[in-house]
């Protein structure tokens, strides 16, 4: 039963990170300062937990650098994320058969 | 007015239209629910290492949807340790999220009503909040509601798969699907980079201090969770400070 308990003290936590913002700032903030903040902040996050971590997903470093270029090339070009996920995807798992 | 002004996500559009929003959601939720299920796979692996049972590991899944949480909650429930312990490890690792919703907050119509937004508010992870915010102008809730419809159930099943299938899965399938995760977190920030000039060096630099984190040994006691918040924060208040978003492109 406390395992539930814990689950439970996690869920409630976690949910009120994310739903205090979103419904506390009903206006739109003006400090420009604030909302330039708020408009890096996404990009910097991902940009952070893309790299270097992507460069491990494989055992072949080369093949998780081929997957990685790939699919910035590919995104910089304005692929859709659909094209450019399932497509670097594909080119790793092949790459692994014939390689690894 | 001009591109700020579509979708509005409130009574303006036609349920045809919130129809395509949804099902758009839908689409590019796809990759999101495939790189989901294979981290959600080592999630149920996890689980059954702290002794959860498969219904214990699924409703986690369920109700909490994060990853660095669920992963770092393992060793606090396997320790014993006291709720508030839960609570305070839980609240660091997804400080994240605050930030993200704080972005989505500004990016919804203001006038978007309460209901909307408890319920939006619940599907807040890196991945769909990166899909809607890189939304043209206002966001729709049936937007968030579409990638979250295909998101969440596949990060509930693969904890399931994973409690109840140990090792089944080859290697190679899951490191593959690994790969769709970070392509899709590519085709997210990429376009936009393209699109505002100040962006790529951030980019270029944010990633060059993760490397510098990550390769360090100075910053090995600091968790991968904390380094991602830490380096958020500043370098976005530094991009903040010295390049100020023009009010034109609020919408970006």
């Amino acid at each position: 039963m406390r395992t539930y308990g814990y689950i439970l003290v996690m869920a409630v936590t976690t949910y009120l990170i994310r739903v205090i913002p979103m419904t506390l700032f009903r206006e739109e903030i003006k400090n420009r300062t604030f909302r330039s903040f708020l408009t890096y902040v996404p990009y910097v996050t991902l940009a952070v937990m893309t790299f270097p971590a992507i460069l491990e997903i494989t055992d072949v470093s080369w093949i998780s650098w081929v997957g990685f270029v790939t699919a910035m090339v590919l995104a910089y070009n304005r692929v859709s994320l659909f094209v450019v996920s399932l497509g670097c995807c594909g080119l790793v798992f092949l790459l692994q058969l014939i390689c690894g | 007015m001009g591109l700020c002004a579509s979708n509005t996500g409130t009574g303006k559009e036609d349920q045809n239209m919130q129809r395509q929003i949804y099902l758009k959601g839908m689409k590019d939720g796809i990759p999101v629910a495939l790189g989901y299920f294979v981290v959600s796979v080592t999630i149920g692996i996890a689980a059954r290492m702290a002794h959860l049972t498969p219904a214990q590991a699924t409703i986690m899944s369920l109700t909490n949807l994060t990853s660095a949480g669920q992963f770092a909650s393992f060793a606090v429930i396997a320790a014993g340790a006291p709720y508030v312990e839960l609570a305070v490890s839980q609240l660091v690792i997804n400080l994240r999220y605050c930030l993200m919703s704080c972005a989505l907050s500004q990016k919804v119509d203001p006038q978007l009503p309460f209901y909307h937004r408890l319920l939006m508010s619940f599907g807040i992870t890196d991945e769909i909040f990166g899909l809607s915010v890189s939304q043209k102008g206002r966001l729709s809730p049936w937007y968030t509601y579409g990638a979250m419809s295909v998101a969440i159930p596949g990060w509930t099943l693969g904890t399931l798969v994973g409690i109840l299938s140990t090792s089944m899965m080859p290697q190679k399938l899951l490191s593959a699907m690994n790969m769709a995760l970070y392509g899709m977190f590519i085709a997210i920030f990429m376009p936009a980079a393209r699109e505002n000039k100040v962006l790529l060096p951030i980019i270029a630099l944010s990633m060059a201090l993760s490397a510098l984190f990550q390769a360090l040994p100075w910053f090995d006691f600091i968790s991968s969770g904390m380094k991602i918040i830490i380096l958020t924060l500043a370098i976005s208040l530094g991009a903040a400070l010295l390049f100020p978003v023009p009010s034109e492109e609020e919408c970006l």
